[in-house]
Parts: structure tokens; C-alpha cells; sequence
């Protein structure tokens, strides 16, 4: 059986058999369960399928949200343009190195096959002769397993990432795959421009292929009958901390997040806070539990939904020493290659931790903050960036926290 | 002062905090707590990249050349 029908004028606007969308199909599906959930794969021509892709409006599920049309349609210009001959690659980026976050190895355990229609789809769009994935060691057998199963995807080369937090950064994937080094690398021409061995190179995560999969078959203006009209369709969400069911749920875009508790078992009542996006995102407090979890209405609190990371902090701890642990956890994963990250990290780990312990708090609030303000926007990668998100974040949502810790108290109830 | 078409773009990756640069460009680049230079105008989110004013370009050209770990690139705005 293959997966790629021969009609290549197929009808756009059939939907899937089911309610939900990326899991539609049976945990663990065969491709013969795929094809039965989803239909054949249509084989689109490929202007029409990047002016499909920019109506459906869809964003990259690993973090940025840039629009996934903008990457293939700038790689495509670069590969006709005056780079002409440099034909594209395509990189399905599966490596997850976010510890909040396991949706990414949840799709690819239970829909594969998704996420190489994707794949195979946005290839076709751009012209891409070389197709890569990448994935954490523990899918590498299932993948391995499915795409044995259909020979349309014979030519995708399946590469293990690196097991870190940074890893999965698009330029660190390049490396990666280059030169096996896993770092991030100073760039000063896009990967689309410029990527890997010098030709115009698309990472995508493999959520937003396996979307452009589903897209390919049902269309923009399905994608768009769920979710936020200016950020459309569903994401994967992995709930974690204090609530009843752990795990990884798929909701539309503007569901808020009472509504992620909710599906986690959870009501919120007995929540001080939520992390959202993150190590590299940020705190809403539960006074705020009824935002969407859209870019729009989470950009006051300085988050973004981002991989679609939801950590909940019960109200029995503390989240400056809950921020500790992570800002701690970041330090240890600088690179070491830039000095204002190298440096800088461990320093603010250091003050954060005395802000949480209660020694000079105060004090070391104020460097956490100066400290801030002198290594942001100052490295290769956004590494930094992200945990001074966090930081900030953490000194406003509980600034009360802070007072009270200076005053040698905690506002926490005790567990 | 008029700005030129020119940035100065860090290289954080080899860069590690000799100081000529922020002595050449002194005014345009400052230096944090372990010696890194610091953009000193501009967004404070974006501070791999200094744009340079039209009289700063030859101070620039002089920096990218004595950065003794070649850390330093002049760049067209808008680049990246």
C-alpha cells in the first residue's frame, strides 16, 4: 500500500472521521489504521499547497509560532533565486529537550505517519531532495518501524538528537547533523537562506508537519473551524505538577487554561500559578487561570504558548524556590560557548537561590534584576533570553514571595 | 551624528572579553561584570549587533581587525 494517492486534484474539504485531530486515528496506528482515520495522502501542487498552508495560518507547534508558511516559502525563493541550484532541505525537528514536555514523543509513538505526511508534503512544496527527522533515542525504534512501513518515505533519513536542554534549536540541529556537534551557532543569514552545508534549510517541529499532514487533506479552512482566528487549529499540551492526571491533551488554540486544568483533572482552585511555555517561559498566577492560552492574551504576562508546556504549582509550595530548581537546572545547560551565558547563568542561579532560602533576599532580587537587564539579547541563541523570562517573570508574579522572604517568612501553606 | 548602513555583529560563540574592541569603540561599547562587551544603544533585546554611526565605521573596521579571536564581522543592516 502506499500512502501517497495518484489524484492530484483530489477535493480539499473532506474532515477527518473523528474530533480529535492529531490522534484521531488508534494509539500506536499502523499505516493501515492511518490511512483508514485520515484518507490516502493527496499530492498537492506545490504553490497551491504553500498558498493552502498560508490561509490555514498554521504556526510552528515547537516554540517561536512563526508561521510554517513563511519558512518553506522563503527556502523555496532562495532555492529559485539567485542561490538557483542550492536545492532545499527539510528537517522534521523531534528532539525535546524541554523535561516539561513529551507531546512531541507522543505524537510520533501514536501518529508517525502524520507527521512523515507532513513531511512529504512540505518537501514536495518547496522542492527538497534531502529530508531528514530527528528524534530522541526512545522513538528512534518506532519511527525506524513506520516508515519501513511505506515506501514514500524511503528517502527520509532518520538522525538521533542529542540529549539536552538546547539541543533542539534550530541551528543547533544544523550543527548537529553537520559537524555532530549539538550547540547552537552564531548566525547572521537565516537557516532558509543559509543552513545546513550552505544550502536553504526549513526546521520545522514535527507537530506543525504533522498539522500541514492534515491540512494537505482537509484544507485551510478546515484548520481554521477550531481555535483562535488569528492563531489557528489545535496544539498538543503536556499538563504536569500538581495535578491529577499528568499528560499530554489536545485542545484548540484559544481554550484557556482553567480549561488545560480541566482536561488534567484539575480546577485550579488549589493552584497559586501556572509555568507556561516552559523553563524558558512564565508564571500566571491563578487569579488569571481564565486567559486563552493564545499568543495575544498570554503576551502580558511575557509568555507565549510556546511547545505548549503547562506546569502547574500547587499552593502548597513556593514558587521562587520551584524557579530556583529550574533557573539552577538552565545554568547547567549553557553551552559554554558564549561568555555573557556562561557566566551570567550560574551567577543569577546563584542569586536565585538565595533569594529562594531566604538569605538576603532582598538583595538578591535586585542583582537578579540588573543582572538581567545586562546579559539579555546577548548570545548566540535565545538560552539566555529564555531563562531570563523565566527570572523576571518569577520577581513579578510572586513579588510578594519576595517581600515575605525578605522579612525571613513564606506565604506558602505548608504541605 | 548620522548612522551608516553598517553593524558591528558579535560572534558570541569566540568572543571571550579581551576589551579592545569596547577601548576602540569606547561610548558605543561598554563591558559586563567578566569583561564581554556590551552594545550600549539600541534595543536591549538585540545586542549582537551594534549599528554603527557614519563616524564610527573606521574605529569598527579597526576593531574587526585586532579582535585577537576574530569575534568580530562588519555586517550590512538589516542582515540577518
Amino acid at each position: 500500500m502506499t500512502m501517497t494517492s495518484d489524484v492530484a486534484t483530489e477535493p480539499i474539504g473532506l474532515t477527518p472521521a473523528r474530533e480529535g485531530r492529531l490522534l484521531a486515528a488508534e494509539a500506536e496506528a499502523s499505516l493501515a489504521s492511518h490511512v483508514r482515520t485520515f484518507g490516502a495522502l493527496p499530492r498537492r501542487e506545490p504553490r497551491a499547497m504553500l498558498r493552502e498552508l498560508e490561509a490555514s495560518g498554521l504556526t510552528g507547534r515547537g516554540g517561536a509560532a512563526f508561521p510554517a508558511w513563511r519558512k518553506l516559502a522563503a527556502a523555496a525563493e532562495t532555492a529559485s533565486g539567485r542561490r538557483r541550484g542550492r536545492t532545499p532541505i527539510l528537517i522534521a525537528n523531534g528532539s525535546e529537550g524541554e523535561p516539561l514536555s513529551w507531546k512531541d514523543a507522543v505524537l510520533l509513538q501514536n501518529a508517525p505517519h502524520l507527521v512523515v505526511d507532513g513531511m512529504l508534503t512540505a518537501a514536495r512544496a518547496i522542492g527538497a531532495t534531502n529530508v531528514l527527522l530527528m528524534v530522541n533515542a526512545d522513538a528512534l525504534g518506532r519511527v525506524e518501524r513506520a516508515l519501513a512501513e511505506r515506501p514514500d518515505a524511503r528517502g527520509i533519513e532518520l538522525v538521533e538528537a542529542a540529549d539536552s536542554f538546547i539541543s533542539g534549536e534550530a541551528s543547533a540541529v544544523v550543527n548537529a547533523i553537520e559537524n555532530d556537534d549539538p550547540r547552537p551557532t552564531d548566525r547572521t543569514a537565516r537557516l532558509t537562506e543559509s543552513g545546513l552545508r550552505g544550502r536553504p534549510t526549513v526546521v520545522q517541529n514535527v507537530e506543525t508537519l504533522a498539522h500541514v499532514g492534515l491540512i494537505a487533506r482537509f484544507g485551510a479552512t478546515w484548520f481554521r473551524s477550531l481555535g483562535d482566528a488569528s492563531d489557528p487549529g489545535t496544539r498538543l499540551v503536556t499538563v504536569t505538577g500538581d495535578v491529577p492526571h499528568r499528560g499530554v491533551f489536545e485542545l484548540p488554540t484559544d481554550a484557556t487554561l482553567d480549561e488545560a486544568l480541566a482536561v488534567a483533572g484539575a480546577d485550579g482552585r488549589s493552584a497559586s500559578a501556572a509555568l507556561i511555555g516552559g523553563y524558558h517561559g512564565a508564571w500566571v498566577p491563578s487569579r488569571s487561570f481564565r486567559t486563552p492560552l493564545t499568543q495575544a492574551d498570554l503576551a502580558r504576562f511575557g509568555a507565549q504558548p510556546g511547545a505548549g508546556v503547562i506546569h502547574v504549582l500547587g499552593d502548597h509550595r513556593c514558587g521562587l524556590q520551584t524557579t530556583a530548581r529550574i533557573v539552577a537546572y538552565l545554568a547547567g545547560q549553557t553551552a559554554n560557548q558564549c561568555g555573557p551565558c556562561m557566566f551570567g547563568l550560574p551567577t543569577m542561579a546563584a542569586r536565585f537561590e538565595g533569594l529562594a532560602t531566604g538569605s538576603a533576599a532582598r538583595e538578591n532580587a535586585a542583582e537578579l534584576a540588573r543582572l538581567s537587564d545586562l546579559v539579555v539579547g546577548r548570545g548566540a541563541c535565545h538560552h539566555p533570553d529564555g531563562t531570563i523570562r523565566l527570572i523576571r517573570s518569577a520577581l513579578h508574579v510572586f513579588a510578594s514571595d519576595v517581600h515575605a522572604h525578605a522579612e525571613g517568612r513564606c506565604t506558602r501553606r505548608p504541605a | 551624528m548620522s548612522t551608516s548602513r553598517h553593524v558591528l555583529h558579535i560572534d558570541w560563540t569566540r568572543c571571550d572579553g579581551r576589551g579592545l574592541c569596547a577601548e576602540i569603540l569606547e561610548g558605543a561599547l561598554g563591558r559586563d561584570d567578566w569583561g564581554y562587551p556590551v552594545v550600549l544603544r539600541g534595543d536591549p533585546e538585540h545586542r549582537t549587533d551594534l549599528r554603527l554611526r557614519a563616524d564610527e565605521v573606521t574605529a569598527a573596521e579597526e576593531a574587526v581587525a585586532l579582535c585577537p579571536v576574530a569575534a568580530l564581522r562588519l555586517l550590512r543592516a538589516g542582515v540577518g
